[in-house]
This record gives structure tokens, sequence and C-alpha cells, in this order.
């Protein structure tokens, strides 16, 4: 199974271990890593489902190239982090 | 004893009104943006939008007086639809920031928010609802953004009288009124006008950019405007809205504070300019009129009169129900209160974080 992390900046709002969690895909995995803190699904995708424009997601080290394309395919092992992008002031 | 609330770009804080004056507590949210507060009258909830950065809207509630706070469901967007007229809207369907939060004696909330979606929630706040019929007036296609990217919703006025009367207030987009609950509207922004626009525009209601609106709560008729383009009032509801001549030193501002039970009395913080969004002559002013705009007074004392750029913004003055305790904070982090109905006023801090929003109960 694919393993999905959430940097810290994010799971101080809301708490979530990593998790190894069943998912084909990017957002099945996602999907799937959100059961375990429901209120997270929101601070990574908005409304539209899309990966929120300061947060960065990474699968096996290497950033995904669509905020909006989500359907990645995944394989056993795989390694999601998802972190929050450097801006604000 | 009041509580002052002041949301901050780095923070809610609780000003608390004691014996000797009053006390900044510690931050809640450290750190964190607020854009909206509000204090239900009806059953004292507190709520705090907050506008993450990175991670999008929130909205929290207290149930005790800000002591303990829950997150509870941000008014979000329905999917942005794959046809119809609607589905090459240029304006993102998602929620940036809760900009204005009211309740009504009907156990509803209404938050509008930027880009210009109303929502009501019916179950404090567990649940929100967009209210289409409002999002859906093909006039949104000539709202534009004034100081943001989009047109947004910033004030929502509940009719004391009339839980299914309200007005809310677009920049830029006019004012807009429904006496149904929300099942339909009337744009209701005649005599304002836009003199920033080409001269045929200058009048069209649906491009107004009123900065805040505010009713006098006793006689919910008279209505006090803010505009980009100088002070409006209307006294039969905002049928008709009438300019008021020469406001000194000037008519741009943001923040306006209608008195609760005296349809002349208002109060204004004004800025230079449009071009110059700071006290005039770097000193910081509040003005008052008591004649419905005729005349207006300037108050000055307790305020920083030499090298103060100050700006305060559309949400950062606050009246208190009886009208004598007044607060105003700025978007570089002063804050002023007055318990002479804004005669004189006192500092209570220059050094806080930017502030967006005031709330006193």
């Amino acid at each position: 199974m694919p393993t999905v992390e959430f940097a810290p900046a994010l799971t101080r709002h809301v708490p979530c271990a990593p998790q190894a969690v069943e998912g084909a895909t990017l957002r099945d995995a996602l999907d799937n890593a959100f059961l375990a803190a429901p209120a997270l699904k929101a601070y990574v995708l908005d409304e539209q489902g899309a990966v929120r424009k300061h947060v960065a997601i990474f699968v096996n080290a290497r950033q995904i190239a669509s905020r909006a394309r989500l359907d990645v395919p995944l394989r056993q092992g795989d390694k999601v982090l998802v972190i929050q992008a450097l801006t604000g002031g | 004893m009041q509580t002052l609330w002041v949301g901050t770009r780095k923070g809610l804080f609780a000003v608390r009104q004691a014996q000797g004056g009053w006390r900044i507590g510690k931050p809640r949210f450290p750190g964190e943006p607020v854009s909206q507060l509000l204090v239900n009258p009806y059953d004292g909830a507190c709520y705090a939008a907050l506008r993450l950065g990175h991670f999008g809207v929130k909205l929290w509630k207290s149930m005790d007086g800000g002591n303990e706070w829950k997150e509870v469901a941000a008014p979000a967007f329905p999917a942005k639809p794959a046809d119809g007229p609607w589905k090459d809207d240029p304006t993102p369907w998602t929620v940036d920031q809760v900009w204005a939060l009211e309740a009504s004696p009907d156990d509803r909330l209404w938050a509008g928010c930027l880009p210009a979606g109303l929502f009501t929630s019916r179950d404090g706040g567990a649940s929100w609802q967009l209210v289409e019929s409002l999002w859906n007036r093909p006039e949104r296609k000539e709202w534009f953004g004034g100081g943001y990217d989009w047109a947004g919703i910033h004030s929502i006025l509940v009719d004391p009288r009339a839980a299914a009367h309200v007005t809310v207030a677009i920049s830029c987009g006019g004012v807009w009124q429904t006496r149904d609950g929300g099942a339909s509207w009337t744009n209701t922004s005649a005599g304002m006008v836009a003199d920033f626009m080409p001269p045929e525009r200058r009048e069209d209601p649906d491009i107004q950019d009123p900065h805040r609106i505010d009713q006098c709560a006793a006689h919910p008729d008279v209505l006090w405007c803010q505009h980009h383009g100088g002070i409006f009032r209307s006294a039969d509801g905002g049928l008709k809205w009438s300019a008021i001549a020469n406001p000194r030193p000037s008519g741009f501002g943001f923040a306006v504070a209608a008195h609760p039970t005296d349809p002349q009395r208002a109060w204004f913080v004004p800025a230079h300019s449009d071009g110059q969004r700071v006290a005039s002559e770097g000193r910081m002013v509040v003005t008052q009129t008591k004649d419905g705009g005729g005349t207006f007074s300037m108050h000055a004392e307790g305020l920083p009169q030499q090298d103060a750029y100050h700006l305060v913004y559309r949400h950062a003055l606050a009246a208190s129900a009886d009208g004598m305790t007044l607060a105003m904070g700025s978007t570089t982090g002063g804050l002023w209160a007055s318990d002479d109905a804004g005669d004189t006023w006192q500092c209570l801090s220059r050094d806080l974080p930017p502030i967006a929003v005031l709330r006193l109960a």
C-alpha cells in the first residue's frame, strides 16, 4: 500500500499520523487518508477538489504536475507527502 | 463590562473593560489571520472566521464567551457547473475569505464572502448553503473586485423588524436587498455615483462600490454608506441614496457606524483620498454628523495628531448598542476606544497586528 504523510504545518491544525492506505491513484489514497482525519480534507483541497494554491504534494519526492488532476497512478510502497508551500509574511 | 473583540492579521484578541481601563488579553489563534467576527446577540455564540494563508477559510465557534473554541463548517461553494450560463465563469468557486458575518433573530446566520457568495446557516454554523438566487443573478457578470481580485460581500444588514428583509453590499456590485429571506433580490443602489467609471456607467447600480453600509437599529429605514466616491445616506430603506456634500476633511474612507438610536447621527474615519489611503496630513480624526450629514464635527482629542498614517478599514469601527462606547483599529495596529460617543479617545495600543475587524459585546 502507498503511505500518506501530512507535514506538521498541517497536523498542527488537524492531527493525523502517517499511514498506509489503499489507493490505486493519488486521489483514492488521499480520500482514504482523510478518513482518519476528515477535517483535514478542507485544509488540503478546496471545495472544487483541487489542491490549495499554497499546498504542495509530492509522490516519491517529486511534486505532482497539476493541482486539479489527482488521478496520478500509485504503486505499492509509493510515498505521498503533503506539505505547506512557502508563502506569506 | 464590555468586551472588545479584535480580529487581526495575527490572531484574535479579547480586550476586556475593567476598572481602570481596557486590558488586552493573550491572542487566540495566535499567528492566524482573522477576517471576520460575530457575537450572536440572540444566543451568545461567538464566531471567528480565519483566512489561513495556506489552508483556506475556517470558521470556529465558542459557546462560552471565547474560552473554548471548536471548528465548525465554513462556507464553501458547490461544484462549479460544467455546463449552463456559468460554465465559463472566470470567478473561482472557492471561498477566499469570510468578509461579513451576521445573525438574524430567526436563528439564521448569514456569511458574505470573497468572491461574492452569500451563504446562510440554519444550524449555528454546522452547515452552510450558498444563496443561489443572488449568486446566479446575471448581473454578477458585471461585478468586479475593489481592492481584491474578485467582488465580495462585506456588509449584511438584517432588518430588526423583519428577519426576511436582508440588505447586502458588494464591492463592486452595489447594494442588494431581499424581502423574502433570500428567495429573490433587488438592486437598491439608485443615487450612488461611481466617479471612477466611464461617464456612461457612473450611475450603473451593478458596479457601485459601497465600501461599507450600516443601518440605524432603531430606525432601520435609515442607511448610511461610506462609498468609494463619498458618503451616501438613505432614509427610505435604500430605495434612493443621497450624496452627502463635501464632508470634511474628505469623503474618502472605509468605515461607517450608524448611531443605534438617532437616525441623524453617524461616525466616519476619513482618509485623505483614494490615492492616499492614510489620515489627512498625518492627523487622525473621527468625524460625526448629528444632522443627517448636513454638517460634520471632527474629533481629534486622544488621537495621534502628528506623523500618524493610519487607515481604519471597513470592519474596524464599532459602536456599542447604546452609542456611547466606540472603538476603532487601524491596519497598522493602532487601537482606540471612546466612552463618550466619539468625542474623545483613548489609545489602547499602537502595537497590535493589522486590525481587520472589531466587535463590541
